[in-house]
């Protein structure tokens, strides 16, 4: 199971835009590299994140080779109400991982 | 003469198999965003440091000049390398509770190039910026022991 951390802000003001984090280790392999016997080494990539809050979508990413190993990704939302943010990541085979926060809005 | 770095490169070229992108693939790339549109440059705006030492990750943020509104929004940003081996390195999709057109993200650069962001609003006009950087070390092809 990969291991991923989320930031967000344990609180915040209703209407408030909020600075969110999500990180993942993960390869990211391209697909282009070889070894060194020349033996393609195939791709291993995650492919989609999407971050939604108390169920609804807020925020999702495409993914390509171009993504950097143990992607980083942030983003903004505004604090609409208390609830939880669910965060998931998916990827070649068959990579699932998910993380969430919760978040009170006063 | 050959010198070092065109060696590295040719070297790189044939460990990839595919060196990068040709324009044409970029072109596509590009087309099936926007569906044959015109994009306009301007409102959106790409940070990324102009010299990288490390192309295996660089940190890279887009804005675009949004009031990020449910009549008046961004709905996706999409980045573009045309020298990496696929040209395209990341899409986001936003929508009005992003309350900010922006994000932050690590991105791998191939070669010393320029780098495309592409905004998709919510009008279905696209905006885009442009940014030259120059690779010392790139993220390429480099064998695995």
């Amino acid at each position: 199971m990969a291991r991923a951390i989320v930031n967000v802000p344990a609180r915040a003001r209703r209407g408030q835009i909020i600075e969110i984090k999500a990180l993942i280790g993960h390869v990211m392999e391209t697909g282009f590299r070889r070894t060194d016997i020349g033996a393609p080494i195939p791709r291993d990539i995650i492919r989609l994140f999407v971050c939604s809050y108390n169920g609804e979508e807020i925020f999702r990413a495409d993914f390509y080779p171009a993504v950097a190993a143990n992607p980083l990704i942030e983003f903004t939302t505004i604090a609409t109400e208390s609830g939880k943010l669910e965060f998931k990541w998916t990827g070649d085979n068959l990579f699932s991982a998910s993380e969430s926060a919760a978040i009170a809005v006063e | 003469m050959t010198t070092r770095r065109d060696f590295l490169v040719l070297a790189c070229g044939f460990a990839a198999g595919t060196a990068h992108a040709s324009p044409d693939t970029m072109q596509e790339a590009i087309g099936k965003v926007t569906g044959g549109k015109p994009v306009t440059r301007g409102k959106v705006r790409l940070d990324v440091p102009p010299l990288i030492e490390n192309g295996n990750s660089v940190v890279l943020s887009v804005s675009v000049d949004s009031p990020m509104t449910v009549a008046e929004h961004v709905k996706a940003v999409h980045l573009f390398a045309p020298e990496n081996p696929l040209p395209n390195m990341v899409s986001v999709y936003l929508g009005p509770r992003s309350g900010r057109a922006r994000f932050t993200t690590r991105v791998r650069v191939a070669d010393s190039q320029t780098l495309l962001a592409l905004a998709q609003l919510s009008d279905g006009s696209f905006w885009s910026d442009s940014v030259s950087v120059v690779v010392t070390l790139a993220a390429c092809t480099e064998e695995v022991k």
